[in-house]
């Protein structure tokens, strides 16, 4: 599903991913680990599509297409979805407007006509519930005046609306008490099928507890230094980064 | 009026210190502005000695004045000696659609005017547009049947001159402002509206179906009367850009209420707003302004501004009338190279009268947009209240935004609050629609209509509508 070969990338001429390799294929779950300023954030960022990061080198396909050269919104309507750290407020732009529009840019991708009023309500009231959001959230503008636990249930609420083929969850863990962690995590891995795939990216296993990943990736320094099953989040967990960091600081 | 005479006398006395006059031909349409220009525009008009005087008068005064210069505008000064104030027989006309600025034609394309309506607004030549004419005739007749006077102001000089005579100048006195009474001296033509006693007015009055005074040019003059208890809603403008050759365009608009009447008046502004280098496009120098005479009168102001190069206008509410209501809505919006100044003025005299102000300015490309606002309770304006919410919008950081809120207030029992907040759209939420799979255009769309809601609800339902997509193309390629 995604494919991604000796990534490079960089902001504002300072180089952050140093040759990225990954593959992701449908029906998985991968995690990606790694300390503070290793380049996760970089890397999701430059799969959707921020401006702010020039590609320097290597190549990015998503089901066949080279993403690289598809505007953000694009490769949103391929099916490729970020779930933000820090999601955006948008005053004055209701969810049910903001949900309602994506979903029909995504729909009129595919060839698909738009949903009627009353489907799409059905829809958006199953979807909330799913994340443990009130239906009067819908009438609120995106995000305005939420808790970090309301946004982060929202991003998780317009994945499920969007149904994506490949969803990243940036540090969703970031800012969530157990609540809402477990009910962001069951959301997801009700989500999960043998069509789509996640990118968890983390900092912290104890989100990987919730959502079992099938393959974790340690990022260090702009490149993927360790990989393995989710043993290798654990020993993150019980030993932190140093190993890894005193492991690979040669290469880099 | 007393001080007005003062002032009149005072410049009537001095010196002809401009040194305008020339000599003008008086068949050919004039250039330039001097005493014998009024005379033209006047005989033209075939007007009655008295509004040549008061046109004289007017002009007298505006040769005393300077040309303000308090606003937050540059633009290039105006050369009042260059300009045509008696326009009609230049007017050109195109033969077909097909000789319209493409970018015209393509905005009318995306409002969805039909081909007929377009053929009106770009001035082209038609023998007549029949459907136009017949929806003219119907409302003349149906107004006719309730005493409702709508024509043109040129019209009512003859056929009601103790109207016009007893309210003009009422509200905005010849000598309020610079480009007041210089429209004052030489006005075109506008719409002139009375509605009697009781009345409720069975439609939307709209300048888009007075087409006998279309073309009214750049000094249009409308004067609005609502008697006791009556109710009057008034569409200035249209959402279609229009072709206009004039670079200045100075209006005045005067609204009088009486006991218990409500005049409405919503404006949409979309004049020639000069290319994307800024080059080109109308100066607005436009005096509105309201007065709640009678008790228990409201007048309301509604206005979404997109066009001209240079927008100075205030639309304002003088409340009088004891539990008197002033209303101003706006939206603002300046892209590109465009500057706006506009706000309002609710001045409170009467007792226990409210106003309410909600300005929403929206600043894109390389523009400036200000609001400028006075709310005034003077001494004996008992229990006056006064809401002000003034926001502002940023699209990109190249563009600017102020507010400069004035209030002066003399008397303890007022209550004026007032709230203001700044914010921006920048590339995250620009990022975060996209990332959903929302275009940038889309996106701005949403989040300037949202924004501007509270004043898009004020204005009938349909001019809403329409504006909500000029609005959307206003700011096309504003992002990016």
């Amino acid at each position: 599903m995604l494919q991604i070969k000796n990534l490079h990338a960089q902001i504002e001429g300072k180089p952050i991913l140093k040759g990225i390799n990954l593959e992701v294929k449908a029906g998985t779950v991968h995690a990606i680990m790694g300390p503070n300023g290793s380049g996760k954030s970089t890397l999701s960022s430059v799969i959707a599509g921020r401006e702010e990061y020039e590609v320097t080198e290597g190549e990015i396909w998503f089901n066949g297409v080279n993403i690289l050269e598809l505007e953000p919104e694009e490769r949103a309507r391929e099916g490729l979805f970020l779930a933000f750290q820090y999601p955006i407020e948008i005053p004055g732009v209701s969810n049910a407007n903001f949900i309602k529009m994506a979903v029909n840019e995504v729909r009129k991708h595919k060839g698909l006509e738009s949903l009627s009023a009353t489907d799409f309500l059905k829809l958006m009231r199953e979807k909330a519930a799913l994340v443990g959001l009130k239906d009067d959230f819908l009438k609120r503008s995106v995000n305005a005046g939420f808790s970090g636990g309301e946004k982060k249930r929202n991003e998780i609420f317009q994945l499920a609306m969007l149904d994506p083929k490949l969803s990243i969850l940036d540090e969703t863990d970031s800012g969530l008490d157990i609540d809402a962690l477990r009910t962001v995590a069951e959301g997801v891995n009700a989500l999960k099928n043998s069509e789509n795939a996640f990118l968890v990216i983390t900092h912290y296993q104890r989100l990987l507890d919730y959502i079992v990943p099938d393959v974790v990736h340690v990022l260090y320094d702009g490149r993927i230094v360790e990989t393995g099953d989710k043993n290798l989040a654990l020993k993150l967990e019980d030993q932190g980064y140093d190993w890894v960091i005193e492991k690979h600081k040669q290469e880099a | 009026m007393s001080k007005d005479q003062e002032i009149l006398d005072s410049i009537t006395s001095q010196e002809y210190q401009w040194g305008f006059e020339s000599n003008i031909d008086q068949e050919i349409a004039a250039i330039g502005l001097s005493e014998d220009t009024i005379r033209f525009i006047s005989k033209k008009k075939n007007e009655p000695e008295w509004m040549l005087e008061w046109r004289l008068k007017a002009f007298e005064i505006w040769k005393s004045m300077p040309e303000p210069n308090w606003q937050n505008l540059e633009y290039a000064p105006v050369d009042f000696q260059s300009i045509s104030y008696y326009a009609e027989p230049k007017k050109k006309t195109l033969n077909s659609l097909d000789e319209l600025d493409p970018e015209i034609k393509a905005t009318y394309d995306k409002l969805g005017i039909p081909l007929e309506e377009q053929k009106l607004l770009a001035g082209v030549a038609v023998d007549a547009v029949l459907d136009s004419v017949s929806v003219v005739t119907t409302y003349k007749e149906r107004l006719a049947q309730d005493g409702i006077i709508f024509c043109s102001f040129s019209e009512a000089v003859h056929e009601h001159p103790e109207l016009v005579k007893k309210y003009l100048g009422s509200v905005v006195p010849v000598a309020d402002n610079y480009f007041s009474a210089l429209n004052c001296a030489v006005f075109s033509d506008g719409s002139f509206v009375y509605i009697p006693k009781g009345v409720r007015c069975p439609m939307e009055l709209s300048t888009y179906f007075r087409i006998n005074a279309k073309n009214t040019g750049q000094f249009e003059r409308t004067l609005i009367i609502a008697d006791d208890h009556s109710y009057v809603s008034y569409l200035e403008g249209c959402t279609a850009p229009q072709r206009d050759e004039n670079q200045l365009h100075a209006a005045v608009v005067e609204l009088v209420a009486m006991e218990h009447a409500e005049i409405k008046y919503s404006t949409v502004q979309n004049w020639f707003p000069g290319d994307k280098d800024g080059k080109g496009g109308i100066y607005n120098f436009v005096t509105k302004r309201g007065a709640c005479l009678g008790n228990h009168s409201k007048i309301s102001w509604t206005q979404v501004e997109t066009g001209s190069a240079v927008t100075w206008k205030y639309p304002s509410c003088i409340l009088k009338g004891d539990y008197s209501v002033g209303e101003f809505y706006s939206v603002a919006v300046t892209n590109n190279f465009q500057q706006a100044d506009t706000g309002t003025k609710m001045i409170h005299t009467g007792k226990h009268t409210r106003s309410r102000i909600v300005s929403k300015g929206i600043s894109a490309g390389k523009s400036q947009n200000s609001y400028r606002g006075l709310v005034r309770v003077n001494k004996r304006a008992e229990g006056a209240r006064n809401f002000s919410q003034c926001d502002s919008l940023l699209l990109g950081d190249r563009c600017g935004a102020h507010t400069f809120p004035y209030f002066e207030i003399l008397n303890n029992s007022a209550n004026v609050e007032h709230e203001a907040t700044t914010s921006k759209i920048g590339e995250d939420i620009l990022f975060y629609f996209r990332q959903r799979g929302i275009g940038e255009e889309d996106a701005v769309a949403m989040i300037v209509n949202g924004y501007a809601k509270e004043v898009l609800d004020q204005l009938p339902m349909e001019f809403a509508v329409e504006a909500k997509k000029l609005l959307a193309i206003s700011l096309e390629g504003s992002v990016g």
